[in-house]
């Protein structure tokens, strides 16, 4: 009995779930307005046809035509019979055409001889309103074929055009001339073909280089065993934009240091030839291989000094460096000719440099007085009584989190430009140092924080989030800050790449065998240490597949992100479909199908021959 | 000398892995460490060198409180303790000479790290100790073209290279066959003797236990249920380490 009650009621369920899914379906049909009677339509059927056969004949090879012209005089509808008798005799020295008969009423269909055209040759033949015989305006496309002696007959209906003055009738016979040629489409594919590829080899060398730092943020297996006191936090909080305004300083400082000395290549050469060896020299005194037993604090802070020292010869030697290659950029854009996209290059490299290295630089020190301080947080919560970190931790979180959020006020600012700085300044500060010293009272004073896992989940948000913008709106944004041109999706496809690498990457961080990362660590080696020697080996493989694949998914993509300006071959194809040019914009997509297969084709060899 | 006192790990789901255990081990003593799987054998040795946090309880090295070490300390006491362990561990990509210098990262200043440089002579020194493994010819191939016991003797090597006062064995020869367990078994032994490394060491198999080891402790449930001579652990005893169903085998 009981089963059978089961069985009913499963065949209900059944019934019910169908007539759900066919209900789901109908009004997904009427969503997207499923219209098949609209496709029965003949003149639909007549377009359909046109742009498919056009799509069949992509643009690339087309032959060289010359043509052969007469233009006939005929009256619509007749005159007197002195005007019709004044027309001149044709020309049978060249093409003429011979209408009969000599004149008609509009509507009236007329028979059309040609003589002396090209033989087995074509062309239209069609009626010149107006009284201008080489008028630009034509009516009608009558296809006229001559014979094997230079001759046709067809029929051409004249059109509603009655007029006093004489009109004409022109008949264009074509022929080819040689071997077929590349199309002027053929050669614009092309530039904008191999625009397209390097648009995406760029996109992708930017998005993986800065993947991978990201990506070990973004993985929770680095991330969750990393713990820290609060006074830790807090100094290491403070520490950052301390670190960044001094870096920038330092940076920039260098860079005036540098430009008076910038523009002679000899000094150049001196400059990065003297940097690398002082630093050489610095590391080699100031990081010794291996240390037994812990330095004394006064040789640590004269090795810190002597880094420091040596960090700033390094960024004098930076900017000289980017001077010897903008200079020599420009040099050799001149003296070579051809070649001078070389030039141009080194040029570009050389500003690159020279505009990330302040903001590079800033990060990095932001980085390092973080970290520092965080360090000197850290040994601070473990020496000290708990007494003593309890009130160093009232003293600091409040000023961490009041660092913290009225950062965060100062871009709502930026971004919003509220200019009340009680909600976008004050506000924030007091929130700020409140939840500081909530954490203060709160917490244990010598208790650990997970540190790792907050980041984590940070970095993760941020990911997703700006994963979940497609590339092709981020290449708006981009060609509004950098104009229309290729550039704009470099950097569009370039962020697209790092968020979703970041993420994919990560996720095999996350997949590694932990065996080998607890008995690296248990040799004594600290955090970075494990990565290098532990989880860098493991993740190469699929690092490099993934990186195969985004660059394939780049191409793809930056065929289409010209659509909105970000260059590569999507602004042509776009421009002939809205042109409704389907010839040439055939001749486009034909060029991305075989960008794209091949690309397929080479990542995979590639995958199969590295991995 | 190696001082355990009343140490406690609880996991984070209650799961109570070690119950107030102690006990001390001399300098240069091989020290067996028995017990069913989930006995708590790993958990203890992973507190000795601190890859688990203890809840309770202190660990002194030499009269140096192992369980209130600052990290900075912690990497310094580590680089003393070589680990063994049961899959061996080793880096798989990675070739052989690597995953033997690993074992000096303790030492060499993290900086140089980031450019994968190891001083000359710790390469000199890595050579030396794969060939008293007996594996010198193996240094530049993939970790994981090598046979089990070959991956074990590289673990043995990058455990060498940190100049161990201790080794930390966690079931070493449990993957192995017999023959292979006994090399295995030999080259710690060695280690013990010549060199005077003092020897922790989980094992399965009494008959290892017998041959290899000075004294034994054996865990049941996270306590301490036996510490004495091997040649003391009669049926009776077997019964009580290893429950009342227990049959000796090996």
């Amino acid at each position: 009995m009981k089963a059978n009650k089961t069985s009913i009621w499963k065949s209900v369920k059944a019934g019910l779930g169908t007539v759900l899914v066919l209900v789901v379906f109908a009004y997904g049909f009427q969503i997207t307005k499923v219209n098949l009677t609209e496709l029965r339509s003949e003149q639909r059927q007549v377009s359909l046809q046109r742009v498919i056969r056009a799509l069949a004949r992509p643009d690339i090879f087309a032959y060289q035509q010359e043509e052969l012209v007469s233009n006939t005089p005929i009256y619509l509808p007749c005159p007197g019979p002195d005007l019709l008798a004044a027309l001149p005799a044709p020309d049978t020295s060249g093409p003429f055409l011979v209408i009969s008969p000599a004149c008609a009423e509009p509507g009236d269909t007329v028979e059309v001889r040609g003589f002396n055209f090209y033989p087995n040759a074509e062309g239209p033949l069609r009626f010149i309103p107006g009284p201008d015989p080489v008028s630009p305006v034509a009516l009608g496309n009558v296809i006229a074929a001559t014979d094997g002696e230079g001759q046709f007959t067809a029929s051409l209906t004249l059109p509603e055009r009655p007029s006093s003055e004489v009109q004409h009738v022109r008949a264009t016979i074509r022929r080819n001339i040689g071997l077929p040629q590349l199309t002027e489409t053929a050669h614009s594919t092309w530039e904008k073909i191999v625009e397209t590829v390097f648009l995406a080899l760029l996109a992708t060398t930017i998005g993986t280089i800065l993947a991978i730092p990201l990506s070990f943020v973004a993985a929770r297996n680095l991330m969750v065993g990393v713990r820290s006191p609060l006074a830790s936090i807090s100094l290491s909080i403070l520490g950052w934009p301390i670190g960044v305004l001094l870096g920038y300083l330092a940076v920039d400082a260098m860079a005036r240091l540098s430009a008076p000395l910038a523009s002679s290549i000899p000094t150049n050469l001196a400059a990065i030839v003297i940097a690398p060896f002082v630093i050489w020299l610095a590391m080699r005194w100031a990081l010794p291989q291996e240390e037994l037993v812990a330095p004394r604090p006064l040789v640590r802070l004269a090795r810190g000094l002597v880094l420091i020292l040596s960090v700033l010869v390094g960024l004098f030697g930076l900017f000289q460096l980017a001077a010897l290659a903008m200079n020599l950029g420009s040099r050799l854009d001149d003296a070579l000719g051809n070649f001078g996209f070389l030039g141009g290059f080194l040029f570009q490299v050389g500003e690159i440099l020279r505009i990330t290295t302040p903001a590079l630089g800033a990060l990095a020190a932001g980085a390092t007085v973080g970290s520092m301080l965080g360090r000197i947080g850290q040994r601070a919560a473990e020496r000290m009584s708990a007494r003593w970190v309890r009130l160093l931790n009232f003293l600091l979180a409040p000023a961490a989190g009041a660092t913290v959020l009225g950062l965060l006020g100062l871009l709502v600012e930026v971004l919003y430009q509220v200019g009340r700085p009680v909600y976008t300044l004050w506000i924030p500060v007091l929130v700020g140092s409140a939840v500081g010293l909530a954490l203060a009272a709160f917490t244990r004073p010598k208790d650990t924080l997970p540190t790792g896992l907050v980041i984590y989940s940070i970095t993760r948000t941020i990911l997703n989030a700006t994963r979940s913008v497609e590339a092709l709106v981020m290449a708006i944004v981009f060609v509004i800050a950098v104009g229309i041109g290729p550039f704009a999706g470099v950097l569009a496809l370039g962020l697209h790449t790092i968020v979703s690498l970041a993420k994919l990457y990560s996720e095999q961080v996350e997949s590694i065998l932990p065996g080998p990362m607890e008995a690296v660590e248990a040799t004594g080696a600290n955090r970075l240490q494990t990565i290098i020697y532990a989880v860098v080996p493991q993740i190469i493989p699929p690092y490099i597949s993934y990186t195969m694949y985004r660059w394939d998914i780049n191409v793809r993509m930056s065929t289409i992100i010209g659509f909105v300006g970000g260059g590569g071959i999507g602004f042509l194809l776009q421009q002939n479909i809205n042109l409704l040019n389907y010839r040439a914009a055939a001749a486009q997509m034909l060029a991305i199908a075989v960008v794209v297969a091949a690309m397929d084709y080479v990542s995979s060899v590639l995958r199969q021959k590295v991995v | 000398m190696l001082q355990v006192i009343n140490l406690t790990k609880i996991y984070d789901g209650g799961v109570r892995a070690l119950d107030r255990v102690s006990f001390e081990v001399p300098d240069g003593q091989f020290l067996a460490v028995i017990g069913l799987s989930g006995s708590g054998k790993s958990t203890l040795l992973r507190c000795i060198n601190r890859l688990v946090e203890p809840t309770e309880g202190q660990i002194l090295w030499n009269g140096e409180d192992i369980t209130a070490a600052t990290p900075e300390e912690m990497r310094r006491i580590r680089r003393r303790f070589g680990m063994v362990f049961q899959h061996f561990n080793l880096v798989n990509r990675s070739p052989v000479l690597t995953n033997v210098l690993a074992g000096r990262l303790g030492y060499v200043n993290p900086a140089w790290s980031l450019l994968n440089r190891f001083p000359g002579h710790d390469v000199e020194k890595a050579m030396r100790q794969l060939e008293r493994v007996g594996i010198a010819d193996k240094a530049h191939q993939r970790a994981d073209e090598l046979s089990g016991g070959q991956q074990q003797r590289v673990g043995i090597a990058r455990a060498l290279m940190q100049d161990p006062e201790m080794i930390l064995a966690d079931e070493p020869v449990a993957s192995l066959d017999p023959v292979l367990a006994h090399s295995i078994m030999k080259h710690l032994e060695e280690i013990n003797q010549q060199d005077g490394v003092t020897v922790l060491c989980s094992l399965h198999f009494l008959d290892l236990v017998h041959r290899y080891a000075d004294q034994v402790i054996a865990l049941n449930e996270g306590q301490l249920v036996y510490e004495g001579l091997p040649a003391q652990i009669d049926d009776q005893k077997f019964k009580d380490i290893y429950g009342r169903d227990a049959e000796r085998v090996g």
